[in-house]
This record gives C-alpha cells, structure tokens and sequence, in this order.
C-alpha cells in the first residue's frame, strides 16, 4: 500500500475538528480535496498519525459577496468558484487564475482553501492571495482570528496557521468596477505547478497590483515594480520584479532563467492588465 | 502503527457494496484488488494521466488521489457500469466506431471523463472538449480520434 498507515477521523462540526486538531496537535493532517496531500501520501513524501476529514462539516462549501471581499470556505471546491457568478463579478482575477490550476478533474476535487493552506510557493491562488492583498480565517482552541497574506505565507509549504488551527475561509479582495486584471503563467505544461506565475491587477485608482509565484520561498509583491507599472514604465515594473526575486534553480529552471521570466510576465501581465482596464472604461 | 479498520458502504455501478479497509486504502486499490473491477487503470499515482478516472456522484475523480474511505455512503461508477449487458453505452460505441483507441490503457478515464462532460454539458465545441479532456493523457497520442469519438458520442447520446 502507498500511503503510511494513520487513523481516520470525520468529525460533524467545525468543533470536533478544532477539538481532535489540538488532541493531536503537529501529528494530525486535516484532508478537504486531498489534492496536493494525497499524491505526497502516495510518495510518502509525508505521513501523519490522524487523518481529519473535514468534507462531512456542513456550512463550510460556500462562495458569499461580503463587505469589500469574496468569502471563500473550506470547502468549496475549485470548479464552483471557477463557475460562480458571484466570483466572476466580484473578483475576476480568481476565475482567471484557476483556468492555470490542475485541470478539471483536479479542480472538481481539489479546493482553494486547501491549496492556500498547503502553501506551495509555485501555486497560483497563494500569489493571488497575495498580491490582492487578501486574508485567510483561522478557527482554533483559543479562538478565531484573521491572518493577512504577507503575514500567512512563511516558507516553503509553511504557514503561520497553528498545528491547531483550521483554515474556515479565504477572502479575496473585490475588484473596483473599471478595474483590469490579467493571470500570466509559464508552466511545462497546462495545469503544472507554475515556472513563473504572475497575477497582476490595475485599479480605477491608477495603482497596480502584482503577485509573483515561482520565485521565491513564499509567493509575493514586488513593490517597486508596483510603483514602476503605475507610471507605465512595463520594462522597468519587469526590471525590478526580477530584481525583487530569489529563485532557486531545479530540475525544470534555472534560477537566472526564473528571474528572466519574472520580468517578461510581469511585463505582460501589466500590459495585459491596463488594456483590460482601458477597455473596460470605454466600454 | 495499526490503526482500526473501517466499515466502507458504498454503491459500486448501482450495486451496494460493504467491505472492511485500512484508512490508507486508495480507492483505485479497492476496486481493482478487492472488487476485482480492472478496468480502472492504474498508472502516475499522482493524479495527472486520468487512466484511473471514475465518476464519484456523477463527478469525475482521480482514484489514485482519492482515499477509498472518502467514498463512504456515495455512488461510484465505473467503466464496467456503463454497458448495457452486451449493448455497449453510446459513449463506448462511439470510441469503437471512430478509433478513439489504440493500445486502450487510457480509455477507460477517457469515457469516463466523456461521461460526465456530457452529462454537464451535452453539446460541447471542440475547445470545451479540449479543455475538460486537459486531465487525460494518450501515450498513443490518438488524440485527434478522441475528440471526433466524443462528438460522435454527444450527438448519439442526443438521439438517446
């Protein structure tokens, strides 16, 4: 059999999860799609002594408009958000950004939640995350709190989420009507984890946004490309983002072919981003 | 570490189905060594070739990736479950008719995957069925032959 043996627990409420969380706190692993956790079961690149199965706790499949953000819970699934109304209206960036994840029957299964919370640098919903400046809802023993993006992402599949904490949701910031956005991704293949991967907004306010993946330990702003990008400068917005990288080298890139493609799709994904938005005020 | 074992209830291709697993079990496992049900094929383990595709409620999984456990009071179908006694589904009549096989590992995720595009979307273009069919790889490459089956298959399934 693959996977090391564990035990298996399906708590009913978000309670009981948090409860057999801090009972087995750092040696328990929380499954909602199981799509990044199953195939590092299957390598036994990980193991765990108790599963927490959280797809029989109800009210947390959900996709709801909030004040200022889109919530996203625990469970909704990849395709719903991609499929949602409410998503394409309010943060079109997101829909966007999930064309690039898996494909769909890794998407049918897997969630964003999930894949926010597993924290794989290369991925493309925590660079979004990031760069639209959003928040994550963590439930644990001592309460419930909000962690920003900057604050959440810390390394490397590590987060600032406590061994006793679960993820409940996952706010993206709205997007302004007149906004433009763009997903630009360099990946061997569609629906790999991202080469390079940039997420870029440009809002009614003239200020842009950028989110950059695959370059770094954690995914990121490069702020003064930002600033570069807001003045129209896209080569120098390129420039400085790749400055603004530490990639490391591997089997798929090197680390200075990495910092190349940073600045090309950052260049791109800002272009892209403004036309959108040029559109979109004429229209 | 022994952990306990589970009491697994499930429907398999319509057919209720109880039987005791290890947590660990993958659900692929469960249907090719305790069912004996082989069409499912095995072959990256890590959900990104589609051979071992079934639908789980209607909805397509990668049984490689998906714990057998997680399918606890649901509905799994597979390959075996789609011909009617000897009258292939239409879907598996329209591979035959069309050469959307050749060596036939793949095929089997390739109709399931078929199946549940037509049941979500019953006329898709070219680039829709391009796009759902992203998951399922052909080492034959047959993909050309592939995408004119699952055409011919939504128009019979149409008619039917």
């Amino acid at each position: 059999m693959k996977p090391a043996a564990f035990g298996y627990l399906t708590p009913r409420t978000r309670e009981e999860a948090i409860e057999v969380l801090s009972r087995y706190a750092g040696d328990a692993k929380v499954l909602a799609g199981g799509q990044s956790l199953v195939p590092l079961l299957n390598f036994r690149l990980t193991s765990f002594r108790y599963l927490v199965d959280i797809n029989r706790i109800p009210d947390l499949d959900y996709i709801r408009s909030e004040q200022g953000y889109l919530a996203i819970g625990a469970l909704a699934r990849h395709r719903s958000v991609e499929q949602s109304a409410e998503a394409a209206r309010e943060c079109p960036l997101l829909p966007e950004a999930l064309q690039f994840v898996g494909h769909p029957v890794i998407r049918q299964r897997g969630t964003v939640c999930g894949s926010i919370a597993h924290a794989d640098p290369s991925a493309e919903l925590p660079a979004l995350l990031t760069a639209l400046g959003g928040s994550v809802v963590l439930e644990g023993s001592s309460g419930r709190r909000v962690a920003d993006a900057e604050e959440y992402f810390l390394g490397y599949l590590m987060t600032a989420q406590q061994p006793d904490e679960l993820l409940v949701e996952a706010r993206f910031p709205k997007l302004p009507n007149g906004s433009g956005f763009a997903f630009e991704e360099l990946a061997r293949r569609h629906g790999d984890f991202a080469i390079v991967g940039v997420a870029c907004a440009a809002l009614p306010d003239g200020s842009v946004r950028l989110g950059v993946c695959g370059a770094n330990s954690v995914p990121f702003r490069p702020l003064k490309a930002e600033t570069a990008a807001a003045q129209g400068d896209l080569q120098e917005a390129g420039r400085l983002a790749a400055a603004d990288s530490d990639p490391d080298s591997d089997l798929h890139a090197t680390a200075e072919y990495r910092r190349a493609m940073v600045s090309k799709l950052v260049e791109r994904a800002v272009r892209h981003a403004l036309e959108r938005k040029e559109g979109n005020a004429r229209g | 570490m022994k952990a306990p074992r589970l009491e697994l209830h499930m429907r398999v291709n319509g057919r209720a189905v109880a039987l005791e697993i290890e947590p660990r079990e993958l659900l692929i496992d469960v249907l090719r060594n305790r069912l004996g049900l082989t069409g499912t094929k095995k072959s990256c383990d890590v959900e990104v070739c589609g051979a071992c595709t079934v639908l789980v409620d209607g909805k397509t999984v990668s049984s490689c990736t998906y714990l057998a456990f997680e399918c606890e009071g649901r509905d799994v179908q597979t390959i075996e479950g789609l011909a009617d006694g000897e009258t292939l589904h239409p879907i598996q009549q329209a591979f035959v008719d069309h050469q959307g096989l050749q060596c036939g590992f793949c095929t089997p995720g390739m109709i399931m995957a078929t199946k549940a595009l037509l049941d979500e979307n019953p006329d898709p273009s070219v680039p829709e069925i391009k796009a759902y069919m992203r998951g399922n790889i052909c080492r034959c490459t047959g993909y050309h032959a592939i995408v004119t089956s699952i055409q011919h298959a939504a128009r019979e399934t149409a008619r039917s």
